[in-house]
């Protein structure tokens, strides 16, 4: 069973509710060390994304996931809103007109989704971004989907799980992108803010599916 | 939080609403994207020179729109860039056959929004080129972090290159120029205390009472070290020592000093650390013959200053003292 754009649309307003509910964690842990705007930037873009599906919800999951990454590029400014922005942007361009999202397209737009914030970033593992959430968590879906009885919400979980792991992985790094890396070896024992919101937007998805 | 503000969210909003006013014979303010712009833009036949980033650190960039320097400024939320399509609503509102020039800060996201505004406004068939300004001379080795920051050097850069748009030079020109400018600057800020912004309610870091943080950015993100505060003499020799070694700026060379407040630190210890920049400089053969002092890239209330050295040839200089009429420098009108 396949995941329809109402589906995507539901997950989206899951994942603006979680954004809501740690927005104040964020912004602690982008405080110790950045400028503590990322949880009331992610805030900002998701409520805009969950105003715009009021007014309509389009009609393919490519569709509502283009909706998404215009409306953060537009609203949220910073580095989140242009890398969150690409990774909707590459990953609606992967779901294409497709009426649902089956095991195969899910895991096609997890790739792209990270392939386009590596691109627009310039982060690789290991630099403590958002980057060491998510590659594990793309490892974690593709080994999911490789099972007999995969599902759409089995790989979310599955990767929800992985980018929580690799989310707590950046603690021990040394930040080399963003603000973050000005502090250099006095970041170290500090979760990256932008690898703990893709562990938690992730985490919105897959309980969303369930 | 002891702040002269209604709701944290309206805060960017209703400071240009007042900026409008207080200049309306300079500027014009526009909602949706906000932005703020030269009254008599689009100034036909001129390079247009646009810049912008996170607000808070005023009178940068809106406090520079006027004859002769910014023609728009994109002013994002506090500390938080703007989107693209609020550059690229800047672009379309001054730019004509003459092209555009974004000056753009080396943090992050304004790296991002502007690079993404760029490639809208190529696909508008607009000429538009960036410079990415990384003057801060605290962040050391640009293959472990993000790379120097743009601080200080800012504004010297978007006078410039304004005094160079603004007498005619093509967009080649005022490019290259600006490349110039950016290879020749340099600066490094320290901090006293913390800034608070709005929406997070609470200081942007923690800093004891007899500490200071060398090597500050202008959004309060930390640098090289945190030392005990020291005298000035000491402080402002340690800042000096930064700048110079860096470039490195050489006795017999010309150059602009740009002692900055980062907000909260009142003109009478910023002339006094101005004055004893002077003297370290003399001492070492470097002849300072154009000067600015005072709040003109700060951090919300942070308490601290940046010193800024360009080096100074007679183009910079004759365009240095070109005439200028915006909120934040005005001379030679």
């Amino acid at each position: 069973m396949g995941c329809t754009s109402e589906g995507v649309a539901v997950a989206l307003r899951a994942a603006a509710e979680v954004v809501a509910e740690h927005r104040t964690e964020l912004i602690e842990l982008d405080r110790a060390i950045g400028d503590g705007d990322h949880g009331e930037n992610l805030s900002r873009g998701f409520t805009a994304i969950v105003s715009a599906l009021e007014t309509e919800v389009p009609s393919t999951p490519g569709a509502v996931a283009k909706l998404a990454a215009t409306t953060l590029i537009s609203k949220v400014g910073g580095a989140a809103g242009p890398l969150y922005g690409t990774a909707f942007l590459r990953a609606s361009t992967k779901l294409g007109d497709a009426a649902e999202i089956d095991v195969p397209l899910l895991l096609d737009a997890l790739r792209a989704a990270l392939e386009g914030v590596q691109a627009r970033g310039k982060a690789v593992g290991g630099d403590a971004t958002m980057v060491d959430a998510l590659i594990p968590a793309v490892s974690a879906a593709e080994e999911a989907a490789a099972g007999a009885d995969a599902s759409v919400a089995g790989v979310l979980a599955a990767a929800a799980d992985a980018a929580d792991r690799g989310a707590e992985s950046t603690v021990d790094l040394v930040p080399r992108k963003g603000r973050a890396s000005y502090l250099g070896e006095r970041a170290v024992g500090h979760l990256d803010p932008g690898a703990r919101s893709t562990a938690l937007l992730l985490r919105a998805f897959a309980e969303a599916a369930r | 939080m002891k702040k002269i503000i209604n709701d944290p969210a309206d805060v960017v909003a209703e400071s240009l609403r007042g900026l409008a006013v207080a200049h309306a014979d300079i500027l014009r303010v526009r909602d949706d994207p906000a932005l703020v712009v030269r009254a008599d833009a689009p100034v036909s036949r001129k390079v247009a020179v646009i810049s912008g980033g996170g607000s808070g650190h005023e009178p940068l960039h809106g406090g520079f729109v006027g004859r002769g320097m910014l023609d728009a400024a994109v002013p994002g939320p506090v500390f938080t860039s703007p989107t693209p399509d609020a550059v690229q609503a800047a672009v379309t509102a001054t730019t004509g056959p003459a092209g555009a020039l974004l000056i753009v800060k080396n943090y992050t996201g304004d790296v991002l929004n502007f690079e993404t505004a760029a490639e809208l406004a190529a696909a508008e068939d607009l000429d538009v080129r960036s410079v990415v300004i990384d003057d801060d001379v605290a962040v050391k080795d640009s293959t472990f972090t993000a790379g120097r920051r743009g601080v200080g050097g800012t504004v010297l850069l978007e006078k410039i290159t304004g005094a160079a748009a603004e007498r005619g030079d093509s967009l080649d020109a005022v490019e290259a120029l600006a490349r110039k400018v950016i290879g020749q600057v340099r600066s490094i800020g320290v901090a006293l205390t913390a800034p608070t912004v709005p929406h997070v309610g609470e200081p942007s870091f923690d800093l004891g009472p007899d500490e200071v943080e060398f090597g500050i950015g202008i959004h309060g993100e930390p640098g090289r070290e945190r030392i005990p505060l020291e005298p000035a003499d000491a402080l402002v020799a340690r800042l000096v020592e930064a700048v110079v070694s860096d470039l490195p700026y050489e006795p017999g060379d010309k150059v602009l000093l740009f002692t900055n407040s980062m907000g909260a630190t009142p003109l009478v210890e910023l002339y006094l650390a101005h004055g004893i920049a002077e003297r370290l400089l003399a001492e070492r053969g470097i002849v300072v013959e154009r000067r600015l002092v005072g709040p003109y890239i700060t951090s919300l209330e942070m308490q601290g200053m940046s010193l800024t050295l360009l080096k100074l040839d007679d183009e910079l200089t004759e365009l240095w003292d070109a005439p200028v009429w915006t909120p934040a420098l005005r001379w030679g009108i």
